[in-house]
């Protein structure tokens, strides 16, 4: 029950974009046509869906204060966490790297729709973001593997919904300085206010 | 230029510290070129960390600093790196660079530190920062490239600066956490909490691009 919960709120309630602007840069960079962005929703999901797990084994057995304690008493008392960010990042770019070659080998299709927004997924702020929030939240592992997978459908969500809404844009009339980007925002904005309803909502 | 391309270098050399070419590196990314409204680059941090202005001022230095020297670092190692591998060399850089501002911060600055909390990590992803690295630092000398650094954190730091000052006056009524409307005698000023809320952010951040880009005549295709 516990996982649902949290499964729940990292989708709806702690989205990765409309609470803590997390993956801005290809939320508006790719969200201008609904195919592409469902690509690069999936993508995202499954890539959050893999690393948050694999970053939290890293940050379990190796970086914590005393994580080392496996080894045998004398490393009990290190602590790497000031490694975090470079090993976080190590960790996500060879998993995007590893991600990439699979899909290359077994579905050359899927590739050819993801092909260049796979590496962009490395320096992607919400996947390096959840891997950081779930580290300073000493999640579980199984907690871990939901949040992973939940901020990933938030984004999903976001970035489709987003997209859908600038394909009809195209059509209306908007003031030069507004074209693009500014009204961008101003729907996100709208739509964070829609995304804030869900405050509160626990089974 | 023709009839001194052989005395080119020396040239180069005798260029001034900071001659027309060089400021030009530093000033177009403040208005014409700025990495937020135009380039369309960093947004996350942007708008994250701008809720009250102390925070946004510490975030912009350091997202300067980091920009400036990763850009230097690059730069100077430009010539030894393979293309197949540059990404991860950069996210090298940029974490190595991130940690040192982590460790200071925690070390001199910890409420800071504490506030700001995840969003410091998130530099290395800012998407402003391998932007110039990849389009600048990759091609050009290193002085160059600390200037161009300097001049696409100053750009991003003046954005932010905005957004955090409208969002702090509206949202809670203070300057740097100084009460300005009850200093000057408005003792129930209405607070929004939308201001405060990621929602504000979004609008205030419209707006500043709306009027920004009519000032600059930018029109998005």
């Amino acid at each position: 029950m516990d996982l649902l919960n949290l499964g729940i709120k990292s989708i709806f309630i702690e989205n990765m974009i409309f609470a803590y602007f997390l993956g801005m840069c290809s939320f508006l960079a790719v969200s201008k046509k609904v195919s592409t962005a469902f690509g690069l929703g999936l993508a995202v999901v499954f890539v959050l869906g893999m690393t948050v797990p694999m970053n939290w084994l890293l940050n379990e057995f190796v970086l914590k204060e005393g994580a080392l304690a496996w080894l045998g008493a004398d490393f009990a008392t290190i602590d790497l966490s000031f490694l975090r960010f470079i090993m976080f990042i190590a960790i996500i770019a060879a998993m995007v790297q590893l991600v990439e070659m699979t899909i290359e080998k077994y579905s050359p299709s899927l590739y050819g729709s993801l092909g260049i927004f796979l590496p962009l997924i490395a320096v992607n702020c919400a996947i390096l973001g959840s891997s950081l929030f779930m580290a300073q939240r000493d999640y579980t592992i199984g907690e871990a593997t939901v949040f992973g997978f939940g901020s990933g459908i938030g984004f999903f969500l976001a970035i489709v919904a987003l997209a859908a809404i600038r394909e009809k844009l195209k059509y209306s009339n908007v003031p030069d300085g507004l074209k693009g980007l500014g009204i961008t925002m101003f729907i996100t904005g709208l739509m964070g206010i829609a995304f804030m309803s869900f405050m509160g909502i626990s089974i | 230029m023709s009839t001194e391309t052989l005395e080119a270098p020396v040239v180069k050399e005798k260029e001034a510290l900071l001659s027309k070419r060089r400021k030009k590196f530093v000033t177009d990314p403040l208005n014409d070129d700025n990495p937020v409204t135009v380039q369309v680059l960093g947004i996350c941090s942007a708008l994250a960390v701008t809720t009250q202005m102390k925070p946004t001022l510490v975030m912009a230095i350091s997202v300067t600093l980091v920009l400036m020297f990763s850009n230097l670092i690059i730069s100077l190692m430009r010539n030894a790196i393979p293309t197949r591998v540059r990404i991860i060399v950069q996210l090298a850089v940029v974490a190595t660079l991130v940690t040192l501002v982590n460790e200071v911060l925690k070390a001199y600055a910890y409420d800071m530190y504490k506030e700001l909390s995840v969003f410091i990590g998130l530099i290395i992803t800012n998407c402003i920062v391998m932007g110039r690295l990849e389009a600048f630092a990759l091609g050009n000398k290193p002085y160059d490239s600390m200037l161009d650094g300097l001049g696409s954190g100053l750009g991003y730091s003046w954005i932010i600066l905005a957004v955090a000052f409208f969002r702090e006056i509206w949202g809670s009524g203070n300057v740097f956490g100084y009460p300005v409307f009850e200093a000057i005698g408005i003792e129930n000023f209405p607070t929004n909490g939308l201001m405060v809320s990621p929602v504000g952010a979004f609008v205030v951040l419209g707006f500043i691009i709306w009027v920004q880009r009519t000032k600059t005549g930018y029109v998005e295709h």
